[in-house]
């Protein structure tokens, strides 16, 4: 088992061994957006078949949870570049202390997305045999939902299933917007807790001292995947929270 | 019934011709190539075998005029190849005017068909020679596909779409179809008869209804006050949504400024998505029928809506553009 | 008629070499050496491929009466279902890929083993991981929705165990793609001093362009079979039109990988045959840098092309003629690879070896299955063919004629490399003449039932298709037989065949200066390459003679 800022076997020098990383890395990258691409192509498709249910779907994820999540995220990525910096001019503690900063940002958003799904859950959101996008309105209390805003909730769902046709409609359509939430969201959680496994080796790795100016490949690789779990969110969070907010 | 030959089904469409002279063609060009390159190869096969055991060949590494010469050549038989096809295509999916219309609905695993003046059909479809025949399909489950290979011509039956297909019968007989997109246990039995006649004998055949038979036109005109669209869609122009008298065929001015035609796929829309495509100076207020209404009665609505085509048209409140007016 | 493996014997085995370096089951299933990697995927694509094979053949024994007598309707689309999926996913995809390209490339380029050899390890578990579950969706109630799962049959309606098969093959997938992502990752690091793009194997063009296809186009059948299978799960509504979906979005999706799926399963072949005509012709290969920028060419145009599954959908007449054309467009660089061949062979030094045969009965094949795929591209003449028989000779001209011939006749060429051995020459002359026999035969009369209406997928059938179905189940027969001898020889010849020494061909690529078989770190010593590909005039070493007649002068010789 070869210890990390070795030459394994079977390159001729440590460049090709750095070379063949990253370039591993964003190759794999490249699999990830044709990967995530497919679930957007559907969620456009759809989105541009049902626009009315989908912005009426949309409005009922709550926006500010959704916006503290991009901040958490973006900061992650910021701290996650310190990392890669402090490595590449010799700082090991900052190294270390940027990696776990990151872990804890990280921690964080899947914290918070934790809460979004629990409140889906709650709601009758869930695709599945108990979902009721009417659920809400119907018990009102079991939402926290009261005064205005149940009100308004109301006239807009009543609005909503007469322009449609009916319940069952509008129960199937935004269905189908839900079941792209969890997909695409869930997908995303999933490659973050994956990069969460990843962070956590490299604070590992990282307190031995093993990341310098010489070799740091695993930080920045590990690196461009954070970055690019980051953007999909970029991408995510106007797709589905932001349809239509007045 | 099936020609002598037993290398091609009998012609007995308008395309059919056509289809087998594209084919010709293809089969010509192919048979070029591949005996051009299998001469080539065996010649070089014989002249060229190896004499003595270390013999080594010509060091030739390429030849651009070559190179040139075989990418343009097939280039240019492939682009004809291309256009020929597409020009039969283009037709093929471009149904003429003045079209006999029967519905065909697939399901597992039959088909049921149903004749304009209302006569049902299961497994068999009658039509009349010489006449332009288009078939509005429709699925009640999975995707289907009628073909009729004696015509040439075969189309998708997909599950809450409407696709269509025209030909025109050439000669009289009764030929196969089949359904040709799996779909299940029993689609190889999905099949049936299409039966060819003398528009004389083809008239009387149509008027041999069974009394259970329902002319579509007027099961439609009983739903339209049934489900109360007539309570909106009057025909003076006066109501809340546009009069139908002479939508069908005729172009339509949207909320958003489009002109659409009001095809079979537009009457089908707006009663089961009307939200779709609103009328220019009318309110989104008609219901959507989506999941109330079965194929067969989306049939004769429509067919009660095709036949106002014939209705005077109101200078106000139409659902179409009069001519002469944007 | 000249054989080009000496007769008179004088090779040795190595004594120690990348087979007996090391020993026990440990030792194989835990190995990151590519070339017993190589092995792995060998096993696994032979067994699916014998799965597969069974399945085609019960297929055939059932359609000899219009009637069908051997297994019920239910069964039958079972029958046809699992071939395909085992065929196209277990065998075809990784096949030369997984098991020729694994063990040539790191040896072809100069290079100690692959970018990442524990990855390429993994890919292998994660194949028969996901073989695994299509194993257990074929036995606990099979599957009968076509390999193309076309919703809502597949996600709604069908009776069948669709849920595990769909996952087994989205797990497979991923196992293409780091395949893949290893391949190129190796290609552009890992060159031994010397060896610049254009002095590479034409076999690794073919492979990095396969490799291209791999990384862009698997992530989206994954994603595709997810949705397909959580709408099955969990009642969703992507594509039932009930529930507001629309059944020709996952046509859309599904075949944009399938098709350049099959430009997955044709490069590779294509690159083998690039390999045997020069060595048996011994001479360059005539136009290496347009066969090389063809391999790229195709697998780009591929992405292209994919709704010309759908013609008659529905779609928009627009979106038809743009996907025709863009078809013809893709024929345009096969048809180059197939002049630069044939041309190669001109003035050549021609042998007859089992390799040679295969590739000669490739590009003949490829040429029918190419040309009838332009068929097939054009718009009015698809309005008939379309779902008949005619496609199914089509594919199978290609995946059979093509890939196959193409993957038995680097197997052929490389299996001294491999094992050490010489194959029977004569018996595998007999298996590859039995094949291309039997195989035309049994497709040939396929495209006239195909002009002349019998759509796929059918049980049964109307009486008048019977003489044609009883001669193709005939040439299937025969065709067992092809595929039967070489499994049995070459079995036979890693024990009892005669040894083969490091350049039996000889060929002049880098994998044939290392001994026979290769010790595990494929060369002792970092080859440096500075010489052209195929280059029998400047090789000394290879113990050749200069060409015998006085040249003509030709044209672009450098």
């Amino acid at each position: 088992m070869h210890r990390t800022g070795e030459l394994y076997g079977h390159y001729q020098t440590l460049g090709q061994q750095k070379e063949s990383a990253t370039l591993g890395m964003w190759i794999f990258l490249a699999t990830e957006i044709l990967f995530f691409g497919g679930l957007f192509m559907t969620y456009t498709v759809n989105r541009h078949t049902y626009p009315d249910v989908f912005a009426f779907s949309s409005r009922t994820i709550d926006l500010k949870w959704g916006a503290i999540n991009t901040v958490v995220l973006i900061g992650s990525s910021l701290t996650m570049a310190m990392s890669v910096w402090s490595a590449q001019v010799g700082k090991k503690k900052l190294v270390t202390t940027f990696l776990i900063l990151t872990l804890i940002l990280g921690s964080v958003f899947l914290g918070i997305k934790g809460v979004e799904y629990h409140a889906k859950y709650v709601e009758h959101h869930i695709p599945g045999s108990n979902y009721d996008l009417y659920y809400c309105t119907s018990n009102p209390d079991a939402c926290g939902l009261n005064g205005k805003a149940l009100e308004d909730e109301k006239r807009e769902l009543a609005d909503l299933t007469e322009k449609v046709g009916g319940p069952v409609a509008v129960n199937s359509h935004s269905q189908l917007f839900f079941s792209l939430y969890f997909g695409m969201t869930g997908l995303h959680a999933l490659h973050m807790i994956v990069g969460a496994g990843l962070l956590l080796w490299l604070i590992i790795e990282s307190m031995k001292g093993r990341f310098t100016p010489q070799y740091n490949t695993p930080v920045e690789n590990i690196g461009l995947y954070w970055h690019f779990v980051d953007i999909v969110w970029i991408y995510l969070f106007p797709l589905l929270y932001l349809i239509d907010r007045h | 019934m099936q020609s002598q030959l037993p290398i091609y089904p009998e012609q007995a469409s308008n395309f059919a011709p056509q289809v087998d002279s594209l084919m010709t063609f293809l089969i010509l060009a192919s048979a070029f190539f591949t005996i051009a390159i299998t001469a080539a190869i065996i010649f070089c096969f014989l002249k060229y075998h190896r004499k003595g055991t270390n013999d080594i060949g010509a060091p030739i590494h390429g030849d651009m005029r070559l190179e040139l010469t075989w990418i343009i050549v097939p280039f240019i038989l492939a682009m004809g190849m291309f256009g020929w096809g597409a020009v039969v295509y283009v037709d093929y999916r471009h149904a003429p005017q003045d079209t006999l219309d029967i519905y065909m609905v697939g399901k597992q695993w039959m088909w049921k068909g149903q004749q304009p003046n209302g006569r049902r059909e299961i497994n068999e479809l009658h039509v009349p020679v010489g006449r332009d025949i288009k078939l509005i399909l429709a699925s009640e489950d999975v995707i289907h596909d009628f073909f009729v290979p004696a015509f040439r011509v075969k189309m998708d039956v997909v599950p809450g779409h409407y696709n269509t297909m025209w030909f025109r019968p050439t000669r009289t007989g009764r030929y196969h179809f089949f359904c040709s997109q799996y779909c299940g246990t029993n689609h190889a039995v999905m099949g049936g008869w299409v039966t060819v006649m003398e528009p004389s004998d083809y008239a009387a055949w149509l008027s041999g209804s069974t009394g259970e038979d329902v002319n579509p036109v007027i099961a439609g005109e009983k739903l339209f006050a049934e489900k109360a669209c007539s309570t909106c869609h009057l025909s003076n122009g006066t109501g809340r949504a546009p009069s139908l008298n002479g939508v069908y065929g005729g172009s339509v001015h949207l909320a958003d400024g489009s002109n659409v035609t009001a095809d079979d796929a537009y009457i089908r829309e707006s009663i089961l998505v009307p939200s779709a495509k609103i009328v220019a100076g009318y309110q989104p207020l008609m219901p959507a029928f989506q999941g109330q209404l079965t194929e067969e009665q989306i049939m004769s609505l429509a067919a009660y809506i095709k036949s106002l085509q014939s209705q005077p048209v109101p200078a106000t409140g139409a659902g179409v553009t009069a001519p002469g007016k944007k | 008629m000249s054989t080009t493996p000496p007769k008179s014997p004088g090779h040795q085995m190595p004594e120690e070499h990348y087979l007996n370096a090391t020993y026990g089951i440990r030792s194989w299933l835990l190995t990151t050496d590519h070339k017993r990697i190589a092995w792995l995927y060998l096993m696994g694509v032979t067994f699916f491929f014998s799965v597969g094979g069974i399945f085609a053949g019960m297929i055939r024994v059932h359609l000899l009466t219009p009637t069908g007598f051997l297994v019920t309707p239910e069964t039958y689309n079972k029958l046809f279902t699992m071939h395909g999926v085992a065929m196209v996913f277990f065998f075809l995809i990784p096949s030369i890929p997984a098991v020729l390209g694994n063990f040539l490339l790191p040896l072809m380029i100069g290079a100690k083993d692959v970018a990442f050899p524990k990855l390429n390890l993994l890919s292998w578990y994660v194949y028969i991981t996901g073989g695994c579950f299509v194993l257990y969706s074929f036995a606990t109630g099979g599957l009968d929705t076509g390999w193309t799962f076309y919703t809502p049959l597949s996600s709604v309606y069908s009776n069948s165990a669709v849920a595990p098969a769909v996952i087994g093959i989205f797990i497979n997938g991923f196992s293409s793609i780091l395949t893949g992502l290893n391949f190129v990752v190796t290609i552009h690091t890992m060159r031994a001093p010397g060896m610049t793009w254009f002095r590479l194997p034409l076999f690794v063009w073919a492979q990095y362009a396969t490799s291209i296809i791999f990384i862009l186009g698997t992530p989206v059948i994954a994603i595709t079979l997810l949705l397909a299978g959580l709408e099955r799960i969990f009642h969703l509504g992507f594509f039932n039109p009930a529930l507001g979906g629309d059944p020709i979005l996952f046509q859309h999706l599904f075949w944009f990988y399938s098709h350049p799926a099959v430009y997955i399963m044709i490069l590779p072949a294509m690159g083998v045959v690039s390999e045997i005509i020069p060595t048996f012709a011994r001479k360059p290969i005539f136009g290496y840098t347009f066969i090389a920028a063809s391999s790229i060419a195709i697998a780009v145009i591929g992405f292209f092309v994919w709704a010309h599954h759908m013609f008659l959908t529905g779609e928009s007449t627009y979106a038809a003629l743009a996907f025709s054309l863009l078809s013809y467009l893709v024929a345009i660089p096969s048809a180059v690879k197939v002049f630069n061949w044939t041309a190669t062979l001109y003035k050549g030094s021609i042998s007859y070896d089992t390799p040679m045969l295969y590739a000669l009965g490739f590009i003949g094949l490829f040429l029918i299955g190419g040309l009838t795929g332009l068929f097939l591209a054009c718009l009015g003449l698809d309005i008939h063919i379309h779902d008949t028989y005619f496609v199914i000779a089509h594919f199978h001209y290609i995946m059979v004629g093509g890939a196959i011939m193409g993957y038995l006749g680097g197997l052929h060429f490389w299996w001294p490399k491999i094992t050490g051995k010489l194959y029977p020459e004569f018996l595998a002359r007999v298996a590859a003449v039995t094949l291309f026999i039997g195989f035309n035969l049994t497709f040939g009369p396929q495209f006239i039932l195909g002009f002349l209406g019998m759509p796929r997928r059918y049980h049964n059938y109307p009486p008048e298709f019977q003489v044609l179905n009883v001669l193709s189940t005939a040439g299937a027969s025969i065709l067992a037989i092809g595929y039967l001898l070489p499994i049995a020889y070459f079995t036979w010849s890693v024990r009892y065949g005669r040894a083969a020494g490091p350049n039996p061909w000889p060929a002049t690529g880098l994998e044939w200066t290392t001994a026979s078989p290769p010790p595990t770190e494929n060369f002792d010593v970092t080859p440096v390459v500075d010489w052209e590909p195929y280059d029998y005039k400047n090789r000394p070493d290879l113990g050749l003679a200069a060409p015998v007649a006085p040249l003509a002068p030709a044209h672009g010789d450098d």
